[in-house]
């Protein structure tokens, strides 16, 4: 995209039209992605994943079928053939958590992802696949000396086409009235005596048909690779952040805006393109929380979660045995070696993360997707003081974390104005755009390079001291949050997660509550990444990546989402576990995939959950002064 | 006494969706320790009045004062801070955490503590929340998971919380709806009780005749957006108006005809 000679006019309107072609795909898979949350209120954290097997199989029909009909025939065969597969993910899996809360819904459509990239590298391997151009479209045509080409003005044809049809499907079709009405009142359609299974299943395979189809389209533009699920679908949460979710005309104008956005934000930020995005994103949603068209949700009819098991601060007794556990674990150097004295310190470390996040999550009610920014953030400030400023570790340590409290403080500002599957998706597109912009500004972060050498001072540097050090950060982190869970900002931040009505109506700003503790996590996340640029002695922007994101969530979720303490069982846990099998298997996203889908389906309350669980029916089964009796008194009274 | 402003007074209160004039010029006031019946047939504008009020919404032009002091379009929190609790038609609470912590995060945010991240939440003010609990007929419940609760006690602990800040003002939002008969006498006679012993003003929308016949010191009755009538109970049940907009339901009568035969 450098400047090319020939009249500037030109040159922007075919950037325009670039921009233009560009938010074909963006608005097929972001219209799917409305249609589905729409009716099912389900966000398809999958979405990405369809799209992409999309491509991958469009990629291989018209590889195998020749001429003009083989090609536009196999781009139509490989969105149906996406489209029955999704029929088969929604009548297994998703049937079964419909009526979970939101964060389950979206983890377990996450681990359908994780599982998809690695079957795509398995089926078609890992390097990307450059596809045939389409037939009748292979040219370009000449605009004042620009060329342009041809598929991309097939391109933006299509996508005013398309919303064509679904407009006429959703006017003019009986089924398409069914979906209206049960997006505005499921219920209701469904004691109208409508088959809402069949109505899901049907809205469900549409919205995977045109995802798929958005992806298979590509192949002429793009190569098609194992990480595009990601990046599509980052950019398909912007763009329904912007247009409003479960808009299809939403869809439609965000998809233009933000590709035109990315078209000539290349042209002002070469480096930081994204920023552009981000701002029209952040102005929207200060003046439209809800989206450009979208409608502000009624708040859903409150579902006590699983359980309501009231928390309380530990008995003395369990603080002395979490004291003997914790001077266990301080005598690991007394027998262990090195390499197991590293990963000691990367599980420590891990706590931090995991409780960061916890505290925000379970305390909060906010599920950020993209805690790793914070994290991620932590671990840069670190590298920049130790690299570019010389400070001693010390130093670092202690204002490192503050480049993680800053973008917290940011984007938390943001995020909070918004809740539930909004405030997920837009903590996730944050985090992808602090990952953006560590990829992309080459010259102050190393790019992808990282930044090196980032090495502990003399008094940290053996692996028994920094052990020593990260366990004691890590206590120290952990009792302090809790402290907070327990404090009074503790019961007022779990006041907005339970009622914001009740809260307001008790004097409790609750948005500035929720972005204090947004604060607090993301501070304490940075911490964590603090210690970890030290541990590794470098920077990457994998350290802010999505799937360190998506490993705090599964953290806390093993743990168990809705107890005090689970994170720091769930952490210690996972993180063991995923330390050995990527020692064992090079599959370890289909197995951590598989694994996360799990859990959410017949272990939702985690294993520190389950544990209260089994003792509390212990103590139903032998009762010292028989409670079965006493609560008809109680009840009486 | 005629000197000193009125707990409450409503002035000229208008609001309008569309064409649609769902308030219209609503004027009334309410002094400290009297309780004030806000009542009208469905669509009759009882709602948005009492949302203009608690700062749920703002009105078209009008002005809402307490104590003299100008609440018009202020927050609700920022109204909870200048005296007034309230309770919901549909309760409001958070489930999660027990009775007693429902009446803490009230008393938390009264002593403006809600920034503090060091304290023990689990001590704070324990004895105060243990008296407006007993206050309510709460005290046995206080270890309770508040999701737990059948829906009358639910009420009750939105009382406790209501008066968690000393409120000069409670707002009530249909205070007995879809409770027990039994249950509607014991919430509105205990309300009442509270109100006269601590010169609490009460301000309360209500269907239920019954209910406001007993314990409203005074009514006020809103047809259409606009106010129809206003007076003690006897009063009102005589004016031919309130009779011609209630007839359809018949509660008037009945209510009538029970306390005319007991006297």
């Amino acid at each position: 995209m450098q400047h090319q000679p020939g009249p500037p006019m030109a040159f922007y309107v075919v950037q325009f039209l670039t921009g233009l072609a560009s938010a074909a795909s963006l608005f097929l898979v972001a219209s799917g992605l409305s249609i589905i949350f729409g009716v099912t209120r389900i966000v398809n954290f999958a979405h990405g994943a369809f799209y992409m097997i999309g491509a991958y199989i469009a990629f291989t029909l018209t590889e195998r079928l020749s001429g003009t009909f083989g090609f536009w025939g196999g781009i139509v065969i490989a969105a149906l053939a996406v489209a029955v597969i999704g029929v088969i993910v929604e009548m297994v899996l998703l049937r079964r958590i419909y009526h979970a809360p939101e964060l389950f819904q979206l983890l377990a459509t996450f681990g359908l992802t994780l599982m998809v990239e690695d079957l795509v590298v398995l089926i078609w391997g890992p390097d990307d696949l450059v596809g045939r151009r389409a037939p009748g479209f292979k040219g370009a045509i000449d605009f004042f000396g620009q060329n342009i080409p041809s598929y991309d003005l097939f391109l933006i044809v299509l996508s005013p086409v398309v919303l064509g049809i679904l407009w006429l499907l959703f006017q003019r079709t009986r089924w398409g009235v069914l979906v209206r009405a049960a997006t505005q009142d499921r219920d209701m359609v469904a004691a109208l005596g409508v088959n809402q299974k069949w109505l899901f299943t049907s809205v469900f395979a549409v919205g995977v048909f045109l995802a798929a189809l958005g992806g298979a389209l590509q192949i002429p533009r793009d190569a098609v690779h194992h990480a595009m699920d990601l990046r599509i679908i980052v950019e398909v949460f912007v763009v329904v952040v912007i247009g409003g979710l479960g808009s299809i005309i939403g869809a439609f104008v965000a998809a233009v805006l933000v590709s035109e956005l990315n078209a000539f934000g290349i042209l002002i930020f070469p480096k930081i393109s994204i920023i552009l995005v981000f701002l029209v994103m952040a102005a929207v949603l200060i003046v439209r929380p809800w989206g450009l068209f979208g409608r502000p949700e009624a708040p859903a009819r409150k579902t006590p979660g699983l359980t309501v098991n009231p928390w309380r601060p530990l008995t003395s007794n369990e603080r002395l045995a979490a004291l003997a556990t914790l001077v266990i674990a301080a005598t690991l150097p007394l027998f262990a070696g090195n390499y197991a004295l590293t990963v000691g310190s990367e599980i420590a470390i891990s706590v931090i993360f995991a409780v960061s996040l916890h505290f925000l999550m379970s305390v909060g009610g906010l599920a950020s997707f993209g805690h790793a920014a914070y994290f991620g953030l932590g671990a840069y400030g670190v590298a920049f003081l130790a690299k570019m400023a010389g400070l001693p570790m010390i130093v670092c340590l202690l204002l490192g974390p503050l480049l993680g409290c800053m973008g917290a403080a940011v984007f938390g500002f943001f995020a909070v104005q918004l809740s539930g599957v909004y405030f997920a998706m837009l903590t996730l597109a944050f985090a992808q755009i602090v990952w953006s912009i560590a990829f992309q500004w080459v010259s102050v972060t190393g790019g992808d390079n990282g930044i090196l050498g980032v090495w502990p001072a003399s008094w940290a540097a053996s692996p028994s001291h920094f052990y020593w050090l990260s366990l004691g950060i890590a206590a120290l982190v952990t009792i302090a949050l809790r402290a907070m869970v327990f404090s009074p900002f503790g019961y007022a931040l779990r006041a907005t997660r339970d009622s914001v009505l009740r809260s307001e109506a008790v004097g409790i700003n609750a948005k500035r509550i929720q972005w204090t503790a947004f604060v607090i996590a993301g501070t304490t996340a940075g911490i964590g990444g603090a210690l970890f640029a030290y541990l590794k002695g470098s920077v990457f922007p994998d350290n802010l990546g999505i799937s360190l994101s998506v490993d705090a969530l599964v953290m806390v979720l093993l743990g168990g989402v809705e107890t005090v303490s689970g994170a720091v069982i769930g952490a210690i846990v996972y993180k063991a576990l995923n330390i050995w099998l990527v020692s064992q298997t090079d599959l370890s996203k289909l197995v951590l995939g598989g694994f996360i889908v799990l859990i959410v389906v017949v272990f939702p309350k985690g294993i520190v959950g389950m544990l209260e669980m089994l003792a509390q029916r212990r103590r139903k089964a032998s009762p010292p002064g028989s409670p079965l009796l006493a609560k008809p008194i109680e009840s009486a009274e | 006494m005629s000197l000193a402003p009125p707990l409450l007074a409503v002035e000229g209160l208008t609001k309008s969706y569309g064409g649609v004039h769902a308030v219209r010029g609503v004027s009334f006031s309410l002094r400290a320790g009297e309780i004030l019946a806000l009542i009208g047939p469905n669509g009759a504008g009882k709602s948005t009045c009492f949302d203009m009020l608690n700062g749920q919404n703002k009105p078209d032009s009008g002005h809402v004062r307490l104590l003299g002091e100008d609440t018009t379009g202020r927050k609700p929190r920022e109204i909870w801070r200048m005296g007034v609790g309230r309770t919901f038609q549909i309760t409001a609470t958070f489930a999660t955490m027990t009775v007693r912590e429902n009446v803490q995060v009230a008393l938390v945010s009264h002593g403006k503590q809600l920034f503090n991240l060091w304290g023990s939440a689990p001590n704070f003010d324990r004895g105060e929340a243990g008296r407006l609990l007993e206050l309510v007929g709460m005290g046995g419940y206080a270890d309770r998971p508040c999701g737990e609760l059948a829906y009358g006690d639910l009420k009750r602990l939105e009382l406790a919380v209501a008066l968690a800040n000393q409120p000069k003002l409670l707002l009530m939002d249909e205070p007995t709806a879809g409770m027990a008969p039994r249950e509607r006498v014991d919430l509105m006679r205990l309300t009442a009780q509270i109100a006269r012993e601590k010169s609490i003003g009460v301000l309360f929308t209500e269907h239920d005749m019954d209910v406001v016949f007993e314990h409203a010191d005074r009514i006020i009755v809103l047809n259409r957006g606009t106010l129809i009538a206003e007076g003690s109970p006897a009063e009102v049940r005589g004016n031919p108006q309130v009779q011609a907009v209630y007839l359809g339901e018949g509660l008037l009568y009945e209510a009538g005809h029970r306390e005319g035969a007991s006297a």
